[in-house]
């Protein structure tokens, strides 16, 4: 693992108080955004952060269980994994 | 951002809607330092090493899976063939080695343990004999352990003596698991020049020229190819090829990420990442589906041997580009139960057993998960595993019999294993008796492709 930063991506229909809710549970983490992008695909809200821990404390469980559930509040999917997924399979 | 968009949709896309896992990742230990005389010694040994090496696997894999959102289907280990390491226990029956192994496996959570093995293609010591003669029991008494036997080997010939004897095993273990339908077999194979590195189950054991403790994984996506291939308008089939090579290339690339940490956690070695597109009962995780996406009406009629070599040389070319370690079987499954599609081609008529014989000399692994009829002859078992032998033997590749005569079972019969193993339909062989050619026993000797010093 090479960083500690992730990519949480956000999929479902569009409603107010998604991006509110979501930076909500990521600031109670100490989680910062470096990059947020938005965009409609498929009829689909997406929303794709690039965030970063700033807290030493950070436990990656207790987080993903957070943003699942303010997900589920939201109407949303809330997938959070390691940037290096992503990186090891389109980048040589 | 560094990572495009489009990227982070269809990595997520491929694990969501297409089935794209790690099948596997396996902990191969070496189990040398525990021969001892005295059976109870050596299973006490073997389950303190066991439990030393493996206590965190699951745990740190289940980690890993929560690290980078990408599933991790099984956890198994795999472990020094018994027949070397219990050659010296003055006991004759190794059923009690395979009560400790699974009684392990329970304890540290995996789904498997391979390796319950002997590697026989030249001869069979008293060790050798006392592990296959232990087999059907030992799968008969047991949930969690796999069972391997080497009778060939391009370098030394096929032990036609183990060939003759394995008909009876198979047999035997049926027999033994008769209330599961023969559900012992399915954890029973027979192999020609096996892999020592192979993660998969049920062919997986840590050979001799292995380090202490290492992991090896197994990643698979016939689901994702199959969307790949059918996502092209109107390809040719260079066009398919390419297409192929770039989706292993990444789920290559997943694979290597997710074995790399969990070795690095576990403090083990990273050994092989075996690329294989093993299909699951689940709907579009088939190779034959992507057979048939290539243009071909149903799997098994002509043109399907062609067409899987393309697959499987293509698999092996983006697998080669992603990664320096890739090893095991690496190439595409052909296991009848566990693949919907080959189900269907079965039921319809267009696959036989004849044709799958065909289609395994140009891919891994062999007569994978292929049921019979009960009635089946011991020889007919027998000659089956020497034609499949011959093939890997002359062609200097891995392959396999995995085959299941589910007692009182007829063809038209479907015999059900449940989960990953899927269901059969019980398939014809050929009524011709093959008994005197088996009962000769002794050697194939070495072919001249042996001859390369």
């Amino acid at each position: 693992m090479s960083s500690s930063r992730f990519v949480i991506t956000v999929i479902g229909l569009d409603r107010v108080g998604i991006v509110a809710g979501i930076s909500q549970v990521m600031a109670e983490h100490s989680v910062n955004i470096a990059d947020i992008r938005q965009t409609i695909m498929n009829d689909l809200f997406t929303m794709i952060m690039l965030a970063e821990v700033k807290s030493e404390e950070f436990e990656l469980a207790a987080f993903q269980e957070a943003m699942s559930d303010i997900g589920k509040k939201l109407g949303v999917q809330v997938i959070v994994q390691h940037e290096d997924v992503f990186r090891f399979m389109h980048r040589i | 951002m560094l990572i495009h968009p489009e990227e982070i949709l269809e990595t997520i896309n491929m694990v969501t809607n297409e089935h794209l896992d790690i099948r596997t990742v396996t902990m191969g230990i070496n189990l040398r330092g525990c021969s001892h005389p005295d059976i109870k010694v050596f299973n006490q040994q073997i389950y303190d090493r066991i439990m030393h090496c493996a206590e965190k696997l699951v745990r740190t894999t289940e980690d890993i899976q929560k690290l980078y959102g990408i599933p991790i289907i099984n956890k198994r280990i795999s472990v020094t063939p018994i027949a070397i390491v219990a050659e010296a226990c003055q006991t004759k029956d190794l059923t009690s080695v395979a009560e400790t192994l699974d009684r392990v496996a329970h304890e540290v959570g995996v789904d498997f343990i391979g390796g319950f093995s002997a590697l026989v293609q030249k001869g069979m010591t008293p060790g050798d004999l006392k592990l296959i003669d232990s087999i059907p029991q030992a799968l008969a008494s047991t949930k969690k352990i796999c069972s391997s036997v080497n009778v060939a080997t391009t370098k030394a010939g096929i032990n036609m003596d183990a060939v003759a004897r394995m008909g009876h095993i198979i047999k035997h273990t049926a027999e033994l698991t008769r209330d599961s339908q023969g559900l012992g077999c399915a954890k029973l194979v027979v192999f020609s020049n096996a892999p020592e590195d192979n993660p998969f189950m049920a062919g997986a054991f840590h050979g001799v020229g292995e380090p202490d403790c290492v992991i090896n994984v197994g990643v698979s996506g016939p689901g994702v190819v199959n969307s790949a291939v059918r996502s092209l308008q109107d390809p040719s089939l260079g066009d398919i090829s390419e297409c192929i090579k770039k989706t292993a290339f990444k789920i290559t690339r997943m694979g290597e990420m997710v074995g790399r940490e969990v070795a690095h956690r576990l403090g083990a070695q990273f050994g092989v990442l075996d690329l294989s597109l093993a299909p699951t009962p689940a709907v579009g995780d088939s190779v034959a589906a992507i057979l048939e996406a290539m243009g071909l009406e149903s799997c098994g009629t002509h043109g399907t041997t062609a067409a899987l070599a393309m697959l499987n040389d293509a698999v092996k070319k983006g697998g080669a580009m992603a990664s320096s370690s890739v090893g095991g079987l690496s190439g595409a499954f052909i296991p009848v139960s566990e693949d919907q599609g080959m189900i269907r081609a079965v039921q319809r008529g267009s696959l036989s057993l004849d044709k799958l014989e065909a289609m395994t000399c140009v891919c891994s692994v062999g007569l994978d998960m292929i049921a019979v009829p009960g009635d089946t002859s011991p020889a007919t078992i027998s000659a089956i595993i020497a034609d499949e032998m011959a093939i890997g033997m002359i062609n200097k590749k891995t392959t396999a019999v995995r085959i299941i005569t589910a007692p009182g079972t007829q063809v038209g019969d479907t015999v059900e294993f449940g989960g990953l193993l899927g269901s059969a339909p019980v398939m014809p062989v050929h009524n011709f008796s093959s008994e005197t050619f088996i009962a000769r026993g002794g050697r194939i000797p070495a072919p001249i492709q042996s001859l390369t010093n």
